[in-house]
């Protein structure tokens, strides 16, 4: 069974046809790179996964879209109860205005977890599952603000790991950053892959192709092509993604 | 046109250019060795430094291309069969310097009789052949073209497999023609292995433009396969 999946998915910003039909699955512990120009649907994709597109207007969805075989747009599912399953890190670092420490176990306290030991080594293994331990641990109770726009991505990442969701979405999380910190979230996405289902959305073509085990092409809301991240770098089926995956358009 | 697109149309051309050079090494090298034409051998030894080089360029240029623009998917295949291309053009170089070496190791013109037993200038004209065709097939991304070298190759490697008797003949009839004889025979086994580096060629041109690989594949597969 796939961890996650869509059905024929159609999404409609008020008359505006963003998504059209998408159909595919994403198996357990895999990382799926979600590619193609800017407007083509991938973040619209993405946020299906948490639902968040239900917080902007006008938005109509068709279709399914499966979590562990569950339809995730049924009624009786409790948004905030998805969230917990499903994480999201952004494009640019957004650590709240708190120390290190709290950043991470925020998600732990509104949830209703006030045992100080317990959130204490939730706290410590969620950074070094960010790798991010090693350069906090002696500053857990100074701001967040204080860290590098690498540190404090990468204490977004533990932050989203606390409430210990299965999958986690990230849309272009290195995008801000600078290479040696894109590298540390690189190698990061591989190693969390042991425990996450992990969708990205990235521009970037070479990071698709290192971090990803497979790889979808959307374009003009369509997805042209999804495969092996391998395949859909040496040898696309679509004259489409090849123009694409080699700077002939987009 | 991307900037990757104007340093791979350099790239094609430079290897087009290799080509030539290498075909015209092979064909002075023909040419040397039927006039006894000691002066044009010496050309193709001169030339073979440039060959060389040749090589060497198109490989940086290679490396360059990877390093700087991370080609993928068909780009990436043209620049991985340009570097195997090159390596086997290289080595067809060698050949034609070989050839001409012998012509300017031996001291009497090589023997009419046997050239024409042996078959030489029909192997030296299909190996050229060879080579022009998957120049062709390189530049016009011909790939029918390129399956062809592997049915013209089984040509060099009949008259090779008769060479070995027809040359035994020879050297009992002229037994003081027996070093002569002995480097016909190491003529046409570098000329066959022409033969061999084109198919090499062949399937680096099939790899680019088709994605498939016909390494190691037998030579009816690779005929029939994308046809």
């Amino acid at each position: 069974m796939n961890k996650l999946e869509s059905q024929n998915l159609h999404l409609y910003y008020g008359d505006f046809h963003a998504l059209k039909g998408i159909s595919m699955g994403m198996k357990k512990n895999t990382v799926t790179a979600l590619i193609g120009p800017s407007g083509c649907g991938k973040s619209t994709y993405l946020r299906l996964f948490n639902r968040m597109n239900d917080l902007i207007d006008n938005v109509r969805t068709e279709g399914v879209v499966l979590l562990d075989g569950k339809n995730i747009y049924s009624k009786d599912t409790i948004p905030d109860e998805l969230r917990k399953k499903v994480g999201m890190v952004f494009q640019k670092p957004n650590p709240f205005p708190k120390t290190i420490f709290e950043n991470v176990a925020y998600g732990l306290r509104v949830n209703g977890i006030t045992h100080k030991t317990f959130i204490e080594e939730r706290v410590e293994t969620c950074l070094k599952q960010a790798a991010l331990w090693e350069e906090v641990k002696d500053k857990l109770k100074k701001s967040a603000f204080e860290l590098s726009g690498g540190q404090q991505q990468r204490l977004c990442i533990a932050r989203a790991l606390a409430i210990e969701p299965s999958v986690v979405l990230m849309d272009e999380p290195a995008s801000a950053l600078d290479p040696i910190s894109t590298a540390k979230i690189e190698e990061l996405i591989y190693e969390l892959k042991a425990e996450y289902t992990i969708v990205i959305v990235t521009h970037n073509m070479q990071q698709a192709g290192r971090v990803s085990d497979h790889t979808a092409f959307f374009y003009l809301g369509e997805l042209v092509e999804y495969d092996d991240t391998k395949k859909i770098f040496t040898n696309p089926k679509d004259i489409r993604t090849q123009n694409y995956i080699t700077g002939r358009f987009g | 046109m991307t900037h990757l697109d104007i340093e791979l149309s350099k790239l094609k051309q430079d290897m087009t250019e290799m080509f030539v050079l290498v075909c015209s090494q092979l064909e002075k090298s023909r040419q040397s060795l039927v006039d006894f034409d000691k002066d044009l051998a010496r050309e193709v030894r001169v030339n073979e430094k440039r060959v060389n080089s040749f090589e060497l360029k198109l490989d940086r240029d290679c490396e360059n291309i990877i390093a700087l623009f991370n080609p993928v998917a068909v780009d990436l295949r043209l620049v991985l069969a340009c570097m195997k291309i090159n390596s086997n053009l290289e080595r067809i170089g060698d050949i034609a310097e070989g050839i001409a070496q012998f012509v300017l190791s031996i001291n009497s013109a090589p023997d009419r009789e046997l050239i024409k037993s042996a078959r030489l200038l029909e192997m030296f004209d299909t190996a050229i052949s060879i080579v022009t065709d998957v120049m062709t097939s390189f530049e016009t991304e011909d790939t029918k073209l390129a399956r062809n070298v592997f049915m013209k190759d089984e040509f060099l490697d009949e008259i090779n497999m008769a060479a070995n008797t027809v040359v035994a003949e020879f050297i009992k009839q002229n037994l003081e023609k027996i070093n002569q004889s002995l480097y016909m025979l190491s003529t046409i086994r570098k000329l066959e292995r022409v033969g061999d580096q084109s198919k090499n060629i062949a399937e680096e041109i099939i790899f680019y433009v088709e994605a498939k690989v016909l390494k190691h594949k037998k030579k009816s597969d690779k005929i029939s396969d994308g046809q």
